[in-house]
């Protein structure tokens, strides 16, 4: 930028014009992109003839907020921003400070006393019954992601193979719970570790005929594998019940203590002596999922310290090097798959004991673009930045829900639900526009020598991606 | 220096699709020697050494590596029987630090001698010990074919091969690496086989020496032999000594 720091009127009244005029533009912009989209509106009439109305209302306050948002970016959080780098680069402080503050160095700790204390306090905000919505609808929907990207993390963040089709592990270990609690009568706790065998089962064959491939190649292959899982679930009709999925699957007890079926004698209220509701079950499955969340993070965390972990890390590098040090890519590749589709397998029959209920359409490849989306932003291979992202993205869209005042702005038929790819859209490409490495870009070392020495890694930034 | 070659290339021919890089090799290396190997862009020097790891295999021919044959056997075994190579373009890991890409080089024993043998390495090459905790992308150009030669000994090799380790470089840090490499072999006794565009310096520095031209050697014998050769003089050394 070559706005000086020192404004002087006449820089700012030139700042202004560039600003209106980039204002309008941006407007203008807008007004052609969301003429057809958003200006008319086609539905169909009692006669079951689609027809068309405007909705012009609507249209300019799309134009007006994106001529306003320009406008405003340019005027004023540009300006702001390019003073405080200048004045910071003016004395000296380096962007990335090595000293870490308190927060800084115990953020997981302070994160997962949080996260235990998460049930109680909603409960103590909302009562029993009203704790559902934050419990449920925040707490496991963002674990359940956490908990996914975290696996896909192990083959995409840190193996470097991009997977397309991970919700097929995600579908494997919801339909093994699922079919398997139904024929067999297991129990959730035996049947949790086997659905994360048969999907690591699965992850090898996957990997098999994807050995050779890289990059592009790979992505098509496993996007297709995740379509062929999804269509033979749909399909299979007497297996998989088909399109119609699989219900009243059995819940997760306490360890066959207790038990959270209403009839049963063991029930978790009766035992208590507390009232009926449903949070006590989701409250569970909160800590449940957040076990498997701690689990997985623990594990990852162990790996990318062991050799198998380093040979991950390795082979995303480059693969010909990691050959010539003797590392078997073969075994790499497929232990990377194995693992993070073992993940998948987790999530999917806690998904299946949470919701009691199975479909294909649970599974279908935008789920996979989602989790990849939370990795990627999360920046790949950072525990913390992928945790970050998960809460934004999904917590994000879950927030859109309950923005029931958004009806008095855009009428009321608007639903925000319908907008939430849109935003979600948006989000990511706001944030790969001021952060293209993700939330937490740069990799963390893990080994050092003892005594660190004067050149420190924070200080230098790759400047290619 | 005498007896047994460590390495022993006979009647290589290795094609990349159907086009024939190497022509029949043959090449040995003894125990304790040094080897190099000059010739013009595209001769198929780095084939060579490529197919010594067996990424491409040779077609026809063998490689014997310690009396046995490891034509057909994977790249990854071959490094286990420490074969290691500092390949053409370093091949470091450029997000992973100094010290990590150290670390990979160790991994063939675990990290069981890494203590002491980073020691050597920095000893050896200082530098790397100033930039153990940056990442290897940001390196220069030197210090990344320094870290490249360094990983390579990390894994305690009994051959090390290196495919141009001057290129690129500035004539004090080329003039660094050689007497690295001279250390090496006269104190520990390592084998190393190495490509050069700087024949002279290279061929100073090595026992013996081949010529490659378009696939074939066409010439070998002692690094003096050759210095003095008036044909290799006029191909490789005239306006090209530094
Ligand atoms: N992957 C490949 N696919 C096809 N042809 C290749 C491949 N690699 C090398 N070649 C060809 O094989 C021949 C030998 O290449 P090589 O890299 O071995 O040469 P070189 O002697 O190392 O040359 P330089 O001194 O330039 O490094 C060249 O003609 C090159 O074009
Ligand atoms: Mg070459």
């Amino acid at each position: 930028m070559a706005n000086s720091p020192v404004t002087t009127s006449e820089d700012s009244s030139g700042l202004m014009a560039k600003a209106i005029k980039e204002g309008l533009f941006a407007g203008l912009l807008a007004f052609g992109m969301f003429l057809l989209y958003v200006g008319i509106e086609t539905y169909q009439n009692i006669d079951n003839k689609l027809v068309w109305r405007t909705r012009w209302g609507l249209l300019a306050i799309f134009v007006i907020a994106s001529a306003l948002g320009r406008f405003l970016v340019v005027g004023f959080i540009k300006p702001h921003i390019d003073r405080r780098k200048l004045a910071k680069a003016k004395a000296g402080i380096p962007e990335i400070s090595s000293e870490k503050g308190f927060f800084h160095t115990h953020f997981l700790k302070i994160a997962l006393v949080a996260l235990v204390l998460y049930p109680p306090l909603a409960i103590m905000l909302s009562g029993v019954q009203g704790s559902l919505k934050f419990v449920d609808n925040f707490g496991i929907q963002i674990l359940i992601y956490v908990m996914l990207a975290w696996g896909l993390n192990v083959v995409v963040g840190l193996a470097g193979l991009l997977d397309l089709g991970y919700v097929a592990f995600y579908a494997v270990g919801a339909y093994s719970y699922a079919l398997l609690s139904d024929q067999f009568g297991l129990s959730f706790w035996i049947l949790l570790p086997l659905a994360g065998i048969l999907a690591a089962f699965w992850g090898i064959i996957l990997g098999f005929p994807v050995l050779r491939l890289r990059g592009d190649y790979l992505a098509i292959v496993t996007l297709a594998f995740g379509e062929i899982i999804r269509l033979v679930l749909m399909n299979w009709t007497e297996v998989t019940g088909g399109t119609a999925g699989i219900s009243g699957i059995a819940k997760a007890s306490v360890f066959g203590i207790y038990s959270f079926d209403v009839g049963a004698p063991n029930n978790f209220a009766k035992a208590f002596g507390l009232p009926m509701s449903s949070a006590y079950y989701k409250i569970f499955l909160f800590y449940v999922i957040l076990g498997l969340c701690m689990l997985t993070a623990y594990v990852t965390m162990k790996l990318r310290r062991m050799p198998i972990g380093r040979a991950w890390e390795a082979l995303r590098e480059d693969e010909i090097a990691c050959r010539s040090l003797g590392i078997d890519t073969v075994k790499t590749k497929l232990t990377a798959f194995a693992i993070g589709a073992m993940f998948g397998g987790f999530a999917g029959s806690f998904f299946a004991a949470r919701q009691g209920f199975v479909s294909p359409e649970s599974f279908v490849f935008l789920e996979s673009a989602v989790i990849l989306a939370v990795v990627v932003l999360g920046g790949m291979g950072s525990l913390t930045g992928i945790a970050v992202a998960a809460i934004v993205m999904v917590g994000g869209t879950e927030l859109l829900r309950e923005m029931e005042f958004l009806k008095h702005v855009f009428g009321d038929d608007f639903t925000p639900e319908l907008y939430r790819m849109l935003i979600f859209g948006l989000a990511m490409v706001v944030v790969m526009l001021f952060k293209p490495r993700g939330f937490v870009g740069s990799r963390e070392p893990t080994a050092f020598l003892k005594e660190r020495k004067a050149v420190s890694g924070s200080f230098t930034k790759e400047g290619h991606g | 220096m005498s007896g047994e070659p460590l390495l022993k290339v006979s009647g290589v021919e290795t094609y990349y699709g159907n086009i024939r890089a190497l022509a029949g090799v043959d090449i040995d290396v003894k125990k304790g020697e040094i080897v190099s190997l000059i010739g013009a862009n595209g001769a198929g020097k780095s084939t060579l050494m490529m197919t010594i790891c067996g990424s491409p295999q040779a077609r026809h021919g063998s490689v014997e590596f310690d009396g046995r044959d490891i034509t057909r056997v994977p790249t990854h075994e071959i490094a286990r029987l420490r074969i290691a190579q500092s390949p053409e373009g370093r091949r470091i890991f450029p997000r992973m630090t100094v010290y990590e890409n150290l670390q990979m080089g160790a991994g063939l024993d675990n990290l069981k001698y890494f203590q002491e043998d980073v020691e050597k390495i920095f000893a050896l090459f200082p530098r790397l010990r100033e930039r153990q905790s940056q990442r290897g992308g940001t390196l220069s150009g030197g210090e990344q074919q320094m870290l490249s030669i360094g990983r390579a000994l990390m894994a305690r090799p009994k051959l090390l091969l290196l495919d141009e380790p001057s290129l690129g470089l500035a004539p004090l840090i080329v003039k660094q690496i050689f007497e690295a490499i001279k250390i090496l072999n006269e104190k520990e006794g390592l084998t190393v086989f190495l490509v050069e565009q700087n024949a002279f310096a290279a061929l100073k520095l090595s026992h013996r020496a081949y010529v490659m031209v378009n696939g074939r050697v066409t010439m070998s014998g002692s690094g003096k032999e050759l210095l003095a050769n008036p044909e290799v003089r006029a191909a490789y050394l005239e306006g090209g000594r530094h």
